[in-house]
């Protein structure tokens, strides 16, 4: 125990030491087109019109100068003071739960010790990332409406979750994804390919989570990228390693708490400027001459000419940024079934000790996901009246900066050194949202590693305690490490579309045969495998194939439109004067971008698949793979064994307690 | 680990247990559907019947926002709703099928 708690204060110390050791960014300032939590926050959306041009679509950062102007600056001191109050907190809960981490249960399960309300804040805090709380405010701010429509499969994927996984994966589960799926199946080649896709899924939004956490901390604070990646790393690792599930869950309750306590406190605060009065507040918005002046431009894009109330009255129209409604459908599916076959999110329901917690966990945790997402509206508006979609652009061309400035400006208008407070809380809200997430998702690709293939495929089961615990510890060490690895390789790396391939694997992988396995009697080895790999396969694969991919020979069909234009316009002017600063630049880059030629990852010259999310597609695949994989190879054991699996996640009898020894 | 034989298969006749998972497989694959298909409206009504989405309903307010709002009053009410069902008749039956069982 000693050991551990000096490895804990060297961790704190070594964490302490990388975030002073962030150096006054001198011109560090992020290149322009740095997109962190947007990252995250719009799965594979279309692109922002206001981002047309055609280099937008590929790893920005080498070569779009920093064209920023204004930049939202915490005020450093502060904000690294709440950093460090945060850190020792969740390091005290590391402590505190290392001292109780002694079996796998408590590892991977918390000992199933965890009550129905502690899960469902544990579930917020783990779903909701800095790209719901940055990056979709932000997008309201910017294209209105359609970032709340956006926001609402989010919540409406929790009755997938409570209706149909929730309580049967407690009663039927242990530990992992793999547990439940090889209850009456050939356990070594299920788990093995459960392990596979867990760690899919983990890895993409990791990954996702881990470069945004990178970007964000830069824009934020001034912590170089590197820095923050090692910092939040380690973090993430100690949490896991020393903590396990306990530490985990603790560190994801304090982070809901904060985000409420932030949105909540913001909300109150736009809601005084509108006198409590929401049609008033929906007028303003209407009236808002930036923001009628911001959407005439918007729309003019599309060759629509509106001006005034109209424009204004636009904004609460749907349509601005979801341009592509299949593609938009395509990721519904995916987020609404994709939730319920998240590892990170299953795993939870491990740590609670009967069904009837865990349904009760869900419930909460829907109406705290749900209350986010309803005050967000208020946070985006908010931010659209009180900062002007204008001067948001200017900070962030994605937006994800809405909610930081408006917290700013706000408590700054009753006293400037509340600005400075307020914004420094949200930066550390932030930085708790990262903590928590990513710890989670490296738990579930440790369980899958260590419990699944090490434990059960490897050594056949035959493990004693001490060595599952010192199995899982080790995974987590290395998944963490790799993650790290992964985060300071991918940092010039398109990462946007890898939460949508996440939930893409999740929806089309994952779901089908846990819904099959719970329900469907016939259900065997083969549709286990079929289902899982055809479902991963086909999301990654079409992916691949998408437009989310480089196409260089169209980034220069692209450039040259823009070169014709600017070319055009150049002519048009009188001669002897040249064209404005801003659009020489742009120009110079197109004729850069416009000699592109050579084929995509994949070697293609265009998408051959047009959709940027494959849910629609892979789904279906997913089911029918399993379904026929089943019939093709029928199995007698698997079909007797229906009644045990069916009865034990009806009733809970013999449900495999947490606390067992 | 001393955990108690069952015969499972017996239990799965028992008039209890399919009462019990007759009553809770519709109620939760119907109420699936139900939330499935009411979320779907709301994406596939804004690309395919924007002139429904802007009527103006309260003040500037327009039903496309209600309807979107509603999404999440209609998935509290089906969480809460369920909850109520599942208190007062899933977990009613299952104990006493446990009872039962442990008789």
């Amino acid at each position: 125990m000693t050991f551990k708690n000096m490895m804990i204060v060297a961790l704190l110390t070594f964490s302490l030491a990388a975030a002073a050791f962030a150096e006054e960014p001198k011109n560090a300032a992020p290149a322009g087109g740095s997109t962190p939590a947007a990252t995250a926050a719009a799965p594979a959306m279309p692109a922002p019109p206001s981002a047309m041009a055609p280099a937008s679509s590929q790893p920005a950062p080498a070569t779009a100068p920093a064209q920023k102007k204004a930049e939202v600056k915490a005020n450093k001191a502060v904000t690294l003071t709440m950093f460090a109050i945060i850190i020792a907190i969740t390091l005290g809960v590391v402590v505190w739960a290392a001292k109780h981490t002694k079996t796998t249960a408590d590892f991977y399960a918390a000992g199933g010790g965890i009550t129905g309300a502690q899960n469902g804040w544990a579930i917020s805090g783990d779903y909701m990332s800095a790209a719901s709380f940055l990056g979709i405010s932000g997008m309201i701010s910017l294209y209105g409406i359609d970032g709340f429509m956006y926001s609402v499969g989010w919540l409406v994927a929790y009755i997938t979750v409570l209706l149909i996984v929730a309580e049967p994966c407690r009663n039927a589960g242990k530990y992992t994804l793999g547990d439940i799926l090889s209850f009456r199946t050939d356990p070594k080649p299920v788990r093995a390919v459960a392990a596979l896709s867990t760690v899919a899924v983990s890895t993409f939004y990791l990954t996702a989570q881990m470069v945004g956490a990178g970007k964000l901390m830069a824009l934020l604070v001034g912590i170089p990228y590197k820095a923050s990646i090692i910092g939040v790393g380690i973090l993430m690792v100690g949490y896991v390693v020393f903590g396990g599930m306990t530490a985990t869950t603790w560190v994801q309750i304090i982070k809901a708490g904060l985000l409420m306590s932030g949105a909540i406190l913001l909300s109150v605060l736009v809601l005084v400027k509108a006198g409590f009065n929401p049609i008033f507040f929906f007028e303003q918005v209407v009236t808002n001459p930036d923001i009628q002046d911001h959407v005439s431009k918007l729309v003019l894009k599309d060759g629509i000419v509106l001006n005034g109330v109209d424009a204004g009255q636009r904004f609460l129209e749907a349509g601005l940024f979801m341009k592509a409604p299949l593609d938009q459908i395509s990721l519904g599916m995916a987020l609404v079934l994709g939730t319920a076959g998240m590892p990170h999110i299953l795993m939870r329901f491990f740590t609670v000790p009967t069904a009837q917690a865990a349904r009760k966990s869900v419930i909460i945790a829907m109406f705290i996901i749900g209350a986010f997402y309803v005050l967000t509206t208020l946070l985006g508006f908010g931010a659209a009246i009180h900062l002007t979609p204008q001067a948001i652009i200017k900070v962030d061309p994605a937006g994800n900066m809405a909610t930081l400035m408006l917290a700013q400006q706000l408590g700054s208008e009753i006293a400037p050194i509340l600005g400075d407070l307020f914004l420094a809380f949200l930066c550390s809200v932030a930085f708790a949202t990262i903590l928590a997430v990513v710890s989670g998702l490296v738990l579930a690709a440790s369980a899958a590693i260590a419990h699944d293939i090490y434990v059960n495929v490897i050594k056949d089961g035959h493990a004693d305690q001490h060595e599952q615990v010192m199995a899982a510890r080790i995974t987590s060490l290395v998944v963490g490490a790799a993650g790290i690895i992964i985060g300071i390789m991918a940092e010039n790396a398109n990462v946007a579309h890898l939460v949508a391939l996440a939930f893409a694997v999740a929806s089309s992988g994952n779901l089908p045969v846990v819904i099959l396995s719970l329900f469907w009697r016939k259900f065997n080895t083969a549709g286990v495998i079929s289902g899982l790999l055809v479902g991963t396969v086909a999301s990654i694969g079409l992916v691949l194939v998408s437009p989310n991919m480089t196409y260089p020979k169209l980034v220069a069909a692209g450039a040259q439109k823009v070169v014709a234009a600017l070319e055009a316009k150049q002519a048009a002017l009188p001669p002897g004067q040249a064209l404005a600063e801003k659009d020489a630049k742009t120009l110079a880059k197109a004729k850069v971008d416009a000699q592109k030629t050579g084929t995509s990852m994949m070697g293609l010259e265009k998408p051959l698949f047009s959709l940027k999310n494959p849910g629609i597609v892979s789904i279906p695949l997913g089911f029918l793979a399993a379904i026929i994989g089943c019939l093709l190879f029928p199995n007698k054991r698997s079909e007797e064994m229906f009644d045990e699996l069916y009865v034990r996640q009806n009733t809970g009898l013999g449900m495999s307690k947490a606390i067992d020894h | 680990m001393a955990e108690k034989q069952y015969d499972w298969s017996a239990i799965a006749k028992n008039p209890k247990f399919v009462e019990l998972h007759h009553k809770k497989a519709a109620f939760l694959f119907g109420w699936w559907i139900f939330s499935l298909i009411f979320y779907f409206l709301l994406p596939i009504g804004a690309a395919y019947a924007p002139g429904l989405f802007k009527i103006k309903i309260i003040g500037v307010i327009n039903f496309g926002y209600l309807f979107a709002l509603s999404q999440f009053l209609v998935s509290w009410g089906i969480s809460l709703y369920y909850a109520r069902v599942a208190e007062r008749d899933f977990d009613r039956l299952t104990r006493e099928l446990v009872d039962e069982l442990h008789l």
